[in-house]
C-alpha cells in the first residue's frame, strides 16, 4: 500500500497559508485529520488515535512557529516527540537479580515469535551482560517446538532443558528452575506455547508456572504486524498474568508497528527489546524515537535540522559553500565536505533521518560509507599541492598514493573521477544560481 | 431483500457447516456484531455521530482506513438520497456494502483447489514468519486425503530451526510421503527432489512448504521465485496453485503482504488462519477491495479439521449473526 509520505500531504496542506506564525484550530485541522490517517495505517489502535490527536491539538495550539522551520514542521516535532514521549525511556531491559538467578517467562499468540526471541534474548544477555544462561523449551503442544529451541540452544553454545513433550509444563518449569540454581545459572529464560488468550485451559497453565516459579519478569511477544486487536490481547494477557514488558517480534519487516504505540498506552508496559532481523544476534534494546519515526512514516526532519545545527560551525559552511560557488573546488574541500557530512551522523543515520529516503537498504548503507573511508585514506595519502592540482598526478604518484592508502590505482581514479562530477556540479549550480533555478537531482552522494 | 434477512434466511435451518463457522468466530462475532446491535440500539435517528461510531467499529475491525472512509461515505451519501434514517437500516446498507465490495473486487472462485486432468497437481504455500504455514498445509492436506488423494508434503522450510521436523511429524501422523533437505541447504533443491518423487509416485496432490519471509526482504523474496521457476520447469503448469497465509490478526501490513507475494509467485488464493480469536479479519475486505485476490480457506480452530473453504455468507453470518 504505497501511500504518499506524512511529509508530501503536509507539505501540500500548508502551502497555501505560508506566512501564517501560529498553529491555529483552523490550519490545523486538515493536517491532523491526515496524521489520524496516518496513525490508523500504521495500526495504532482507533481510541489511542482519537485521544492522541487531541492532546496534539491542545499542545500545538497558539505555539509560536520558530522562523526556522515550517508550521507542519512544528506539528510533526510536536507529533512525533508526542509518540516518543508515550513510548517511554523507562527502557531497562530485564532486571536482573543482584544475587541468585533470575527467571524470564516468554508469553504470546502462536506465531509471535517466542521461540526465536527466547534464543536471541538468550544470546544477547550472554554476550552483552556476561550472563550465564539456561534455556528450558515448555511448549508440549506444537509437533517440534522443543526441537526447534534446542537447536538454537546449540547454535548460540547455551545449555538447554527439557523433558519431552509428554509432560506437565508446569512441571518442566519447575524442575529447569531448580536445575538453574543447581549449576549457578544467572538467567533462565522459559518458552511457553503459543496460546489464544481467549484459551482459559491455557491461561491457567500460565499461572501456575507463575505461582511455582515466581519469574522476575512475564514479556509478552508482541508481532510488529498486528492490527487493532493487540491491545486487546495484551489487555487480557495483562490481567491474567500481570505482564512486566513487551518484546516486539519482526520490526525487520515493513509494518509500522503501531500496535507498540497502543499498547504502551493503554497498558503501561513498557517495550523492552525488539526483533530486528532474521539472524540470532538481531534483538536490539527498543528505541522509542526510532518507533515513533516509523510510526508517523516519515524522518524527523526537525531533528535532523537541531543536529546539523549543533555540530557545524555555520560560518564555516558559509565560507565553504561561497567557495564552491566559485568553483575553487579541491580534493581537500571534498574531504571536508565529507566530514562535515560524517559530524552529523554516520550515512545510515542521515538517510534514517530523511524523508523520503528509507528504500536504502543496509547493504547500500555500508557500501556509501564504505566509499567515504576509502575517499579519506587516499586523499589523506596525497601531498598538499596534488589535493589542490589533482590533474598532475601521473601513474607513478597514484602508484604511491594507492600504497600509501592501502588501495589501487582504480579507486584512486575513481576519487578524482568523483571530484570532477562534484566539481562540475558546482559549476552547474552557480549557473543555476545565475538563472534563479535549482537544477534537478541536487546532492553528490 | 438486505442481506442481514437473506442469510438469516439461508441458514434459518441448522445448518452444520455454518454452525462450524458460528461456533468458530464467536469471539469476532461478540465485538463486531453486538458493537453494530448497541449502536443500533443508542440512536434512534442517524446523524453525524452514528457515522462516526461506525468507522470507529470497521477501523477497529481491521477493515482499513480507506475502505472504511468509502464504506461510511457511501452510506452517508445513501442516508442523504434516499432519507433512510433508521439505525438498522443503515446497518443492513452496511453489510450490503461490505458485501459488493467484497464480490466485486474478483471475479467467481472455486474455493476448492482445482485437480490438473494429468500428473501431479502443486501447491505451494508461501506468507511471512508464524502464520501458521505448516498447520495449514497439514490441515490441506488432511482433507484432500480424506477424499481419497494422494497426497505429499516438500519441506521446503530449510531456513528455521526445527521447522522440518515439524512437518515430518504432521506427515508422520499422516502417514504421508514427505521429502526433505538439508538443514540450510538450498530449499529450491528440494523443491527439485519433490517433484521428482511425485512424478515418480503418482502422487495427486504435492504441498510445498516454504520459510517465512517478510515481505520486504528482497533476497528471500528472490529464492521464492526460484523455487517457483523450478516447478515450473519440472511439471508443466505447476504449481497450479500458491496460498498466502495470512494471520487473522493482522494489521494493515496484510496489504502490503498479499501485494509484494503477488508479485513474485502469482498468488491464486489467500488462507486466513487463527479466525477463532478476538481478531475479525477485516483485511480479507481490504486485500480483496485493493488486489483482487481471493481468500479460499479459513482456519477456524486447532484441530485437523477446522480448516473450512471460504464462504462470504457464512463468515458474514458468522461475523453478524451467529446461531
Amino acid at each position: 500500500m504505497a501511500f504518499e509520505s506524512l511529509t508530501e500531504r503536509f507539505q501540500s496542506i500548508f502551502k497555501k497559508m505560508r506566512g501564517q506564525s501560529t498553529l491555529t484550530e483552523k490550519n490545523m485541522d486538515e493536517a491532523l485529520k491526515e496524521i489520524r490517517v496516518a496513525l490508523l495505517e500504521s495500526d495504532v489502535n482507533f481510541k489511542v488515535v482519537k485521544s492522541f490527536t487531541q492532546d496534539v491539538k491542545e499542545k500545538a495550539l497558539g505555539q509560536n512557529v520558530y522562523t526556522a522551520v515550517s508550521p507542519s514542521e512544528m506539528l510533526i516535532k510536536i507529533c512525533h516527540d508526542e509518540i516518543s514521549g508515550l513510548l517511554g525511556s523507562d527502557n531497562e531491559g530485564i532486571v536482573f537479580q543482584k544475587h541468585g538467578l533470575t527467571t524470564v517467562l516468554l508469553v504470546g499468540l502462536q506465531g509471535t515469535g517466542k521461540t526465536t526471541s527466547a534464543g536471541k534474548l538468550a544470546l544477547l544477555c550472554k554476550k552483552k551482560f556476561n550472563k550465564k544462561v539456561m534455556l528450558a523449551g515448555l511448549d508440549v503442544y506444537r509437533p517440534a517446538a522443543i526441537d526447534q529451541l534446542g537447536q538454537i540452544a546449540k547454535q548460540i553454545d547455551v545449555p538447554f532443558f527439557e523433558m519431552g513433550t509428554d509432560v506437565n509444563p508446569v512441571e518442566v518449569a519447575k524442575k529447569a528452575q531448580e536445575k538453574a540454581i543447581q549449576e549457578g545459572k544467572d538467567l533462565l529464560i522459559l518458552d511457553t506455547a503459543g496460546r489464544l488468550s481467549i484459551d482459559e485451559a491455557l491461561m491457567d497453565e500460565l499461572k501456575n508456572i507463575i505461582k511455582e516459579t515466581s519469574p522476575d519478569e512475564v514479556l509478552l511477544l508482541v508481532d510488529a504486524m498486528s492490527g487493532q486487536d493487540a491491545v486487546n490481547v495484551a489487555n487480557t494477557f495483562n490481567a491474567a498474568l500481570r505482564l512486566t514488558g513487551i518484546i516486539m517480534s519482526k520490526l525487520d519487516g515493513d509494518a509500522k508497528g503501531g500496535s507498540a504505540l497502543s499498547i504502551k498506552y493503554l497498558t503501561g508496559l513498557p517495550i523492552k527489546y525488539a526483533g530486528v532481523g532474521e539472524k540470532i544476534d538481531d534483538l536490539d534494546v527498543f528505541y522509542p524515537d526510532r518507533m515513533a519515526d516509523r510510526i508517523l512514516g516519515m524522518g524527523d526532519i526537525v531533528s535532523l535540522v537541531e543536529k546539523a545545527k549543533e555540530q557545524i560551525d555555520e560560518k564555516e559552511a558559509e565560507k565553504e559553500a561561497k567557495k564552491m560557488m566559485e568553483g575553487e573546488f579541491t580534493l581537500e574541500d571534498l574531504l571536508k565536505q565529507m566530514k562535515m557530512v560524517q559530524k552529523i551522523g554516520s550515512l545510515g543515520a542521515i538517510a534514517k533521518m530523511m524523508p523520503g529516503m528509507p528504500s536504502l537498504t543496509d547493504e547500500q548503507r555500508i557500501r556509501a560509507e564504505k566509499e567515504m573511508k576509502l575517499f579519506e585514506a587516499v586523499i589523506n595519502s596525497m601531498t598538499p599541492y596534488e589535493r589542490r592540482h589533482p590533474e598532475i598526478l601521473k601513474f607513478s604518484q597514484k602508484s604511491r598514493i594507492a600504497k600509501g592508502s592501502g588501495t589501487t590505482n582504480a579507486d584512486i581514479n575513481r576519487v578524482i573521477r568523483k571530484y570532477d562530477q562534484t566539481k562540475e556540479m558546482m559549476k552547474q549550480m552557480k549557473r543555476y544560481q545565475k538563472s534563479g533555478k535549482m537544477p534537478p537531482g541536487m546532492g553528490g552522494f | 431483500m438486505g442481506l442481514i434477512s437473506f442469510l438469516k434466511n439461508k441458514f434459518s435451518k441448522k445448518d452444520d457447516k455454518s454452525s462450524k463457522y458460528d461456533e468458530g468466530m464467536k469471539k469476532s462475532r461478540a465485538a463486531f456484531a453486538s458493537k453494530l446491535d448497541n449502536l443500533a440500539k443508542r440512536y434512534s435517528e442517524v446523524n453525524q455521530d452514528y457515522f462516526e461510531e461506525l468507522e470507529q467499529i470497521l477501523i477497529e475491525a481491521d477493515v482499513g482506513v480507506s475502505l472504511t472512509l468509502e464504506l461510511v461515505e457511501s452510506l452517508l451519501d445513501k442516508s442523504e438520497k434516499e432519507g433512510i434514517k433508521e439505525p438498522s437500516k443503515i446497518n443492513e446498507e452496511l453489510v450490503d456494502l461490505m458485501f459488493v465490495s467484497y464480490v466485486e473486487n474478483g471475479s467467481n472462485i472455486v474455493n476448492d483447489i482445482s485437480f490438473s486432468n494429468e500428473g501431479p497437481t502443486v501447491l505451494l504455500v508461501v506468507g511471512v514468519n508464524g502464520v501458521g504455514k505448516t498447520t495449514t498445509i497439514a490441515k490441506l492436506a488432511y482433507r484432500y486425503q480424506k477424499r481419497g488423494k494422494k497426497v505429499m508434503l516438500v519441506a521446503g522450510d530449510t531456513f528455521r530451526a526445527g521447522a522440518t521436523e515439524q512437518l515430518q511429524i504432521w506427515a508422520e501422523r499422516l502417514s504421508c510421503p514427505i521429502v526433505v533437505g538439508k538443514e540450510n541447504g538450498d530449499p529450491a533443491s528440494v523443491a527439485y527432489d519433490g517433484m521428482k518423487y511425485a512424478k515418480e509416485n503418482n502422487i495427486d496432490l504435492v504441498i510445498v512448504d516454504t520459510a517465512g519471509r517478510l515481505q520486504n526482504k528482497a533476497n528471500l523474496m528472490a529464492e521464492l521465485s526460484k523455487i517457483k521457476r523450478v516447478i515450473s520447469r519440472e511439471i508443466e503448469g505447476a504449481p497450479h496453485e500458491t496460498f498466502l497465509i495470512i494471520d487473522a490478526t493482522t494489521g494493515q501490513n496484510g496489504v502490503s503482504q498479499a501485494s509484494a507475494f503477488k508479485d513474485v509467485t502469482d498468488l491464486t488464493g489467500i488462507v486466513i488462519t487463527k479466525m477463532d480469536g478476538t481478531s475479525k479479519g477485516g483485511i480479507i475486505l481490504s486485500i480483496r477491495d485493493e488486489l483482487g485476490v481471493p481468500v479460499r480457506f479459513i482456519g477456524l480452530g486447532e484441530k485437523m479439521d477446522d480448516l473450512e473453504e471460504f464462504d462470504l455468507d457464512k463468515y458474514l453470518h458468522g461475523l453478524l449473526i451467529g446461531e
